[in-house]
């Protein structure tokens, strides 16, 4: 341990010494650092190690003799968990699950969110603040409860809508396996439309009215302004909804892990994180921590990606 | 499906409501416009949306107030035999009363980790905000990276290190995880930044005030509402986080209600001792009552949180 000393000296040659910041600076830093240090050292723990176990977990296997008597040992693996992850058949397609969940699921949710803001946000609509509440209401129930809500209404025997349709002579079973997709996109639909709605409905109050009564005075129809004044002015809004819905869809687990339960036929690999789950309960942790480095990339990528198409066009524009 | 607690980010929190209101006040105060029918095709249109969200809310509150029975036969939406009562009575008591538990525990989670990290995230978003120092910047901006991983990605290596320091199936495996919010000191920073101005902070040093005196004494008071406003977002997210428990504890005594009813939901209602789905109906419904009450009680701050950013 004898670097230390050293290194501290070579810091306090006069050239440096002559740089030192003064005295309060010197403290106000110290104070800083002591204001930092308990959230840095659980974020450390429980954000910054959790990441590093997970990549270096990635690259390992377990290794178990022929006859699996003695202790399994950890031997590197290189990228071979992520070729054995990215080749099976179940984790690919839950990716492809998420990708058409979210590629449908988002668009139509934040069209219908962008929809019911605008409407909220026009002068003459009634009965403003009972619609916003009860948009918004389905985001305030804890999200279990309304899978588990959901679970019930398209539960065969249980399901009114199933009934309804039953009553109009049609066979409907939303927990067929055809029918498992649309009825997880109407769970996330039903929770988080409000949500975003909010969002975008706090970016178009703050454009300035003004704008849309001098547009209006031009002539302009309130369809034009939505189109040409308001909608623009929320880019932001919309940008930032489009980005979290996109990572909320791809951790999509609690809505089909409550499913499962009245629809034994949802596959325990239905979206990518159900899947890393069902590696760490077979106890294969190497697999589930390929899986999920693939699924943050996966996430990280086409945020990103977003980002970078909608910065381009708006500078085009 | 949930993006982190509370995702707003990118630009400074506006304390939106007032201000706006005030702005556009005059222009809702004019005379209202002609009732044509394009107003009233906007009226159906917000009704027919309310009803898709309100439905199912609507469903599960008759649901939970009918008999095992009643709930397989009759109007599905309406009133069957009026049995709350009793359904909240069994529920209270099923399994020797452990629904209480759950909720005890849910509270003790919630209000445990939502305080710890109000207090750490105040702390960390008001020195990155008002102490100028090497790596201030790349500390915010790590913090800020963080809000953008998605949670169930940490919780399977979570629980792997906490297994090896025996700290799964103990009050500290949810505990630990929830007392940290990336979002909650975005939020801290930010309003620090625009709310405690560097003037009050050299008065309070001319007058010779320690640097923890001021920040406990003056600043944290005047970022009051930042701090509600993270207090309340953490709580929720604790309040509803299905994830980590279920990873980490396997003893029902330490659940919180998320976790529990859930595992009665996956009963299926099969077997004798299986709790039935008008008892999972009455317990979900039952624990989402504190939620709602602190979303319609704290209206404001919840708006200001969601809106923190999005708006430019």
């Amino acid at each position: 341990m004898t670097t230390a000393p050293l290194g501290r000296a070579a810091t306090a040659t006069p050239p440096v010494a002559a740089r030192r910041p003064p005295a309060h600076v010197r403290r106000r830093a110290r104070t800083a650092a002591l204001f930092l240090a308990p959230f840095l050292l659980l974020f450390a723990a429980m954000y910054l190690a959790p990441i590093g176990y997970t990549l270096y977990q990635s690259l390992f296997r377990m290794h178990r003799d022929g006859l699996g008597l003695s202790a399994p040992t950890q031997v590197f693996a290189g990228p071979a968990n992520y070729t054995t992850a990215l080749g099976d058949p179940a984790f690919r397609g839950s990716l492809l699950r998420v990708l058409l969940i979210g590629a449908v699921q988002v668009p139509a949710m934040l069209g219908l969110a962008l929809g019911l803001a605008l409407l909220l946000d026009a002068r003459s609509t009634l009965f403003k603040r009972f619609f916003r509440l009860a948009f918004f209401l389905p985001y305030a129930l804890p999200g279990v409860v309304g899978a588990i809500m959901w679970s019930y209404l398209v539960a065969p025997g249980l399901s009114p809508i199933t009934a309804a349709a039953h009553h109009l002579g049609l066979h409907l079973d939303l927990t067929s396996n055809s029918m498992l997709a649309p009825t997880i996109g109407n769970m996330l639909t039903w929770g988080w439309t409000g949500y975003n709605m909010l969002i975008l409905y706090s970016a178009l109050q703050a454009v300035p009215a003004e704008l849309s009564e001098a547009a209006t005075m031009d002539g302009c129809s309130a369809w034009g302004i939505a189109w040409r004044i308001k909608i623009p002015l929320v880019r932001p809004a919309l940008v930032l909804t489009t980005v979290f819905s996109i990572i909320g869809t791809a951790q999509l687990y609690n809505e089909p892990a409550i499913l499962h339960n009245v629809a034994p036929n949802l596959s325990s690999t239905y979206t990518p994180i159900y899947a890393a789950y069902d590696a760490v309960n077979a106890n294969n942790f190497n697999a589930a921590a390929a899986e999920s480095v693939i699924l943050a990339l996966l996430a990280f990528v086409l945020s990103f990606g977003f980002l970078k198409l909608v910065q381009r066009r708006g500078a085009a524009l | 499906m949930s993006p982190n607690p509370a995702p707003q980010l990118d630009r400074p929190a506006r304390q939106t409501a007032p201000a706006s209101a005030a702005r556009r006040a005059p222009v809702d105060a004019r005379p209202r416009a002609r009732f044509d029918t394009s107003r009233w095709v906007v009226l159906g249109v917000l009704v027919i949306a309310s009803v898709y969200f309100l439905a199912p809310v609507w469903w599960l509150l008759v649901s939970a107030t009918k008999t095992s029975s009643d709930l397989f036969s009759g109007e599905a939406f309406w009133f069957g035999h009026f049995a709350f009562f009793a359904n909240v009575r069994t529920l209270f008591t099923e399994q020797g009363g452990i629904y209480s538990t759950w909720l005890l525990n849910s509270a003790l989670y919630a209000v445990g980790g939502a305080t710890v990290s109000t207090l750490i995230s105040a702390m960390a978003g008001y020195a990155l905000s008002k102490y100028p120092f090497r790596g201030r910047e790349l500390t915010f901006n790590v913090v800020l990276a963080a809000v953008l991983v998605p949670q169930p990605l940490l919780a399977v290596p979570l629980y792997l290190m906490f297994s090896q320091v025996h700290l799964v199936n103990t009050y500290w495996a949810v505990l630990l995880p929830s007392m940290v919010s990336p979002f909650g000191v975005y939020l801290a920073r930010i309003y620090a930044g625009a709310s405690v101005p560097d003037e009050l902070l050299e008065a309070g040093r001319i007058d010779g005030a320690g640097e923890l005196r001021i920040f406990f004494t003056i600043s944290m008071r005047v970022m009051a509402p930042a701090l509600v406003t993270i207090f309340l977002f953490q709580f929720v997210a604790i309040w509803t986080n299905y994830l980590l428990p279920v990873l980490m504890l396997a003893n029902d005594r330490l659940q919180p209600v998320t976790e529990g009813i859930v595992g009665w939901q996956a009963q299926r209602a099969i077997g004798p001792s299986a709790v039935p789905y008008n008892i999972v109906i009455t317990a979900a419904m039952v624990s989402a009552i504190p939620l709602v009450v602190l979303f319609l009680s704290l209206q404001r701050y919840w708006r200001s949180g969601l809106t923190a950013g999005s708006v430019k």
